[in-house]
């Protein structure tokens, strides 16, 4: 893939299409947990548009985010708790 | 304080760049502002350079046109500030003298035992993620819940080469048997209908069938439908309906009517100067969205009269539910699938038994802290409604998470 980035998740090196965001790259990846919930549940996205706040990740130190609202970028530092 | 917009425009799916461009054409000062991160919203969502003849030429038109296109944005208040408005997001506040509010809708999700782990989306939402570029190539996926929508989410997931195991309608075959009269006088409806079950393959679709359980451990494993039939699967997409998103409209003080915006021929809503487009004011899809856009676009620019090539294309101003949609009535059974352990609101994991039938939204939100996470209600609140009649809880500001600093006025501002 020439037009591919590489992003970190929880310390793993991943690569995904440049022109997707953080949640299918994860997804892509094996990666389907993105939050544990309040009471301790794996929890990963569900809207798909940023309405349910369910694929919130931390992305380069800066905590909830909605992975599927945010475009990747090369270096990007994912953090799912996990 | 920035320049005042003529026009500000919420929302960059088809009724919102439709409002855009017609704007801009009229050569007045437009902003879209819009939460994504390129315009498109849902129907028109695309990526870049691989987009469909129709929103290709959407897409052209905008970019040719004078737009402040603001992407990234979440509005999370909206009000009248000395004779005009202002809208309020994280990191920018606009005024403008008109606004044309073009929300879109969200899936209605109701609450079934599993409906929270990882890979169960809702069907519009595995839809968005494949646009995206989700790999399911090969992958067996099931899509349930009700209404059109399911089809032309099976027919992506089956062009993207997934497996399309089962489509699980839950009406009866006879309650959607009675809008064929209807379908009949739209036949370029019928024919996509008819070129969506050939893409996922006609027999795979089930009526009176729902997914009565989602099995897995860490994530989803397979389903099970009300007929005991269980059904491997990595993904599934399951929703119930559309549930428009008129939350900055009830901020801004516009009547509503059975939950939609109440809107003149002109799309001006029962606030003057404040326009809506598209699903929030009826679930009309992306034609009627396109051709209320055009409108609202029209409408909202001053001393121009709405031409009548516009007027046609949005054909008609009063908003009645099609026959289609009555045909998808929620069955009782599809209500009452969660178990007292199941949780429903998916924020602060509310589950079923904390509930009391006699609540209001309110009460159940004081007693539960059901609706009060980041999604504000926006999953729960619709479900709990559906399925123990609690009715909406009203809207305040922020209507999106935002953080202390942003809601302090500029000049309060460091």
């Amino acid at each position: 893939m020439a037009d591919s980035v590489t992003i970190r998740v929880d310390g793993r090196e991943i690569r995904a299409g440049s022109d997707t965001t953080v949640a299918v790259a994860l997804i892509n990846a094996g990666v389907w947990t993105f939050r544990t919930s309040v009471t301790g549940e794996p929890r990963g996205p569900v809207c798909g548009m940023g309405v349910c706040f369910e694929c919130r990740v931390a992305i380069d130190g800066v905590e909830h985010v909605r992975a599927c609202m945010e475009p990747v970028r090369d270096g990007m530092e994912i953090d799912t708790g996990g | 304080m920035a320049e005042v917009f003529d026009v500000a425009v919420v929302g960059a799916g088809p009724a919102g760049v439709a409002a855009a461009c017609r704007v801009a054409e009229r050569g007045a000062r437009v902003a879209l502002v819009d939460e994504g991160f390129r315009p498109g919203g849902q129907i028109y969502r695309h990526r870049e350079g691989r987009a469909p003849a129709a929103i290709g030429e959407w897409m052209a038109r905008l970019a040719r046109l004078k737009v402040d296109v603001i992407h990234r944005t979440a509005v999370h208040d909206a009000l009248r500030l000395d004779g005009k408005f202002q809208l309020r997001a994280e990191s920018v506040h606009l005024e403008a003298r008109k606004i044309v509010l073009a929300t879109g809708a969200r899936e209605l999700l109701l609450p079934f035992p599993g409906w929270t782990l990882p890979n169960v989306f809702s069907a519009g939402g595995l839809q968005a993620l494949v646009k995206s570029g989700l790999e399911v190539a090969g992958k067996p996926v099931v899509i349930g819940g009700s209404g059109p929508l399911l089809l032309p989410v099976a027919a992506t997931l089956a062009k993207a080469g997934a497996k399309v195991e089962l489509v699980c309608e839950q009406a009866r075959r006879a309650s959607l048997a009675r809008a064929l009269p209807w379908l009949a006088r739209s036949p370029r409806k019928l024919a996509e209908a008819l070129s969506y079950q050939a893409a996922f393959g006609p027999s795979r679709y089930r009526t009176s069938t729902w997914i009565s359980e989602a099995i897995g451990t860490d994530r989803l494993e397979a389903v099970v439908t009300n007929s005991a039939r269980r059904v491997s699967c990595d993904f599934a997409g399951v929703s119930f309906g559309l549930v428009p998103n008129v939350e900055l409209a009830v901020l801004l003080g516009c009547e509503l009517r059975d939950g939609f915006v109440v809107v003149d021929r002109r799309q001006q809503s029962t606030v003057p100067g404040v326009f809506v487009a598209g699903e929030p004011c009826g679930i009309a899809g992306v034609d009627g969205a396109l051709g209320q856009g055009l409108v609202a676009g029209d409408a909202a620019c001053r001393d121009v009269t709405v031409t009548a090539d516009v007027e046609a294309a949005r054909g008609w101003y009063e908003y009645k539910p099609p026959p289609l949609l009555r045909s998808f009535a929620l069955r009782h059974e599809v209500l009452e699938l969660a178990r007292a352990d199941t949780v429903v609101c998916r924020c602060e994991d509310v589950r079923l038994s904390r509930f009391d039938p006699e609540w209001s939204a309110r009460e159940a939100k004081l007693a539960t802290r059901a609706s009060m996470g980041p999604c504000q209600g926006r999953i729960c609140g619709p479900a709990l409604d559906a399925i123990l009649g609690y009715g909406a809880d009203c809207v305040r500001c922020p209507a999106k998470p935002a953080t202390f600093e942003s809601l302090l006025i500029p000049e309060d501002r460091k």
